[in-house]
């Protein structure tokens, strides 16, 4: 992808080029979902088994309660459908997470990373590439949950485009930070029991917060905390067509914050790759 | 690629936005609270809240939409509540508790069920006084007349039954039993059957206005829900009569009944304990009060959705809407 391009200073790229690496990495993650059918159907399987199956059975325990953006009563099933579609993205980030372990363990990344673009532009690179493949997925689910009448306004199907994009992001960024101390593949299952599960259940997703805050005070707390809540709102409003400020301003935060920190991670010279001893990356 | 995603959202926006409705009065009266609440229907918000008597529950508007007639169970009367004005006018000697009422087609007599004394009393709109009587079963509540204006139907809910009553003669002239608690009667708008609610039965029973016989019996199933959740009180049938609305009281939904298979096709989730539904005149909306959560759900009747709850008063019960 880059061979011929010789070692320059990195301002000297031009635009164009920048597209061409921008296109590779996205094709190559493509490749790799279009490649991994597992993984699709997985990603696939996962939200509807909770859509078909803990819904179902929750529906009656839950009750009623109108809450925005909501403007009437909703089935158990349409309520968790946003906290779902975040689901989707946070495996998807973490997966994404994961096979940037392999990838070092396989020595791939020394392709990637002796790429003379700059390092935070290759990371972001990879980051929307995850992003966009994290966007097949939801939509896959939209559209078999449709049959399920979850059926949001014809127009959030497009103004939820922007606030999946940001949370996207900001989960495959998470991922990107976490795989930077991860050395081995197998720890992906500490990832899900440290990572995945509290996000996902300390969060709006299965429950709304003003159940969680007559349960117990503090997990709603923590629960508002939790970047995972705001993605899941962020999702949940725009599927209507509405814009929840704080969960915007929130997934952004994080995005920007996960973002650099992964970039420092990834630095060789003063990231957690050099402090471990992994010269991976190094190029 | 801007200028695309800019057409693709702008159509997309035009194509979301509805039609403004037209603009009908919907008046709900709230059995706890003592009140009517008055909602716009393009708005869908509530915009009034007028004082009545005590335990508002069956609400219509007089033909010519001057007044709402409500009955106040608790007071033993049906009040007047001028439209314009918003303030009660005038009282109509109906009999004890008073529940449920309805009128003949051309407006001028009203037939009340009085809970409490087994009659229906008939009350002559214009000269505001009491023209007859008719003794029925237990606890008389629906009240449902044919489209010809020639036969009046009163259920009982004690009883079971619904009695079929001459308007000429002003004699029962059947009586078919049903399940327990019959709560509502509605005519087909053809005339050709009579559909009545059982709240404790859990059926609808449809019967042949002519050989007074019950032709087939609804019946209701939501998964997840016991089936003595499962309460039909209200019913609405579309003017062309090809669709039937079943409020189903605690089970919090709506079903949507094809009248010609006689098959529920739909159940619509809307607020807690639904009783008494109605449709603006344009039938663009099907209104429900849903007694528990008090408030008020509005059916997209086109698309089979809800797509609003609306606060009103205290444990809402009946609705009207104003024809223009």
């Amino acid at each position: 992808m880059t061979t011929d391009v010789t070692i320059r200073s990195e301002a000297r790229f031009s635009a164009p080029q920048y597209a061409i690496c921008l296109a590779g990495i996205i094709w190559r993650e493509g490749l790799r979902f279009l490649h991994q059918r597992e993984r699709f159907i997985s990603a696939l399987v996962r939200p509807l088994v909770w859509l078909f199956i803990f819904a179902a059975g929750f529906r009656q325990v839950l009750g009623v309660s109108i809450i925005p953006p909501y403007e009437t009563y909703v089935l158990y099933e349409v309520y968790i459908t946003p906290g779902l579609i975040a689901m989707i993205q946070l495996f998807n980030g973490m997966q994404s997470s994961l096979s940037m372990v392999y990838d070092r363990e396989m020595g791939n990344m020394r392709t990637l990373l002796v790429s003379p673009f700059p390092r935070w532009y290759l990371l972001s690179s990879k980051l929307i590439a995850g992003t966009a493949v994290s966007l097949l997925q939801v939509y896959a689910f939209l559209f078999i949950a449709w049959f399920w009448e979850i059926e949001p306004p014809p127009i959030g199907y497009l103004t939820v485009i922007p606030a999946l994009v940001l949370s996207g992001l900001m989960l495959g960024a998470l991922g990107m930070l976490i795989s930077s101390v991860i050395t081995q593949l197998e720890n992906f299952a500490g990832v899900m029991n440290f990572v995945i599960f509290p996000m996902f259940f300390a969060s709006s997703a299965l429950y709304p917060l003003w159940r969680v805050q007559e349960g117990s005070p503090f997990l709603y707390y923590v629960c508002q905390a939790n970047p995972f809540t705001h993605a899941t709102e962020l999702i949940r409003f725009a599927l209507y067509g509405q814009v929840n400020w704080i969960s915007l301003a929130v997934v952004c935060g994080c995005t920007a914050v996960f973002m650099v920190g992964a970039i420092l991670a990834y630095d060789p010279a003063r990231g957690l790759l050099a402090r471990r001893g992994d010269r991976g990356g190094a190029a | 690629m801007q200028a695309v995603v800019s057409a693709v959202l702008g159509v997309a926006i035009v194509a979301g936005l509805s039609v403004p409705a037209h603009s009908y009065t919907a008046y709900i009266s709230n059995e706890k609270g003592n009140t009517i609440t008055v909602v716009d229907t393009d708005k869908l918000q509530a915009v009034r809240t007028i004082k009545v008597g005590q335990r508002p529950r069956g609400i219509e508007l007089t033909k010519d939409g001057n007044y709402v007639l409500v009955a106040v169970g608790d007071d033993d009367t049906i009040q007047m509540v001028d439209t314009k004005s918003g303030e009660v006018v005038s009282t109509l000697p109906s009999g004890p508790d008073p529940e449920l009422f309805t009128q003949d087609p051309a407006g001028n007599l009203l037939y009340v069920a009085n809970e409490n004394d087994n009659t229906v009393t008939i009350i002559d709109l214009q000269k505001r006084a009491r023209v007859g009587e008719v003794q029925v079963g237990v606890e008389p509540e629906g009240m449902g007349i044919s489209p010809d204006g020639k036969t009046l139907v009163a259920t009982s809910e004690t009883t079971n039954m619904a009695h079929f009553i001459d308007l000429d003669t002003r004699k029962i002239v059947a009586n078919v039993l049903v399940d327990a608690r019959p709560r509502f009667a509605a005519f087909k708008p053809d005339g050709s059957e009579l559909w009545v609610s059982s709240e404790v039965g859990g059926t609808v029973s449809i019967i042949d206005p002519h050989s007074h016989q019950v032709i087939k019996k609804i019946t209701f199933a939501i998964p997840g829900l016991r089936s003595e959740a499962i309460q039909p009180v209200g019913i609405s049938i579309t003017r062309d009569g090809k669709t039937a609305f079943v409020a189903l009281g605690p089970a919090n939904r709506v079903a949507v009944v094809d009248t010609g298979t006689h098959e529920v096709t739909k159940y619509l989730l809307v607020g807690q304990r639904v009783w008494h539904t109605a449709f603006t005149p344009d039938e663009r909306y099907l209104l429900t009060t849903n007694g528990v959560s008090n408030d008020i759900s509005v059916i997209d009747v086109g698309s089979l959705k809800v797509i609003k709850s609306i606060q009103v008063g205290e444990l809402p019960w009946g609705v009207t809407i104003s024809q223009k």
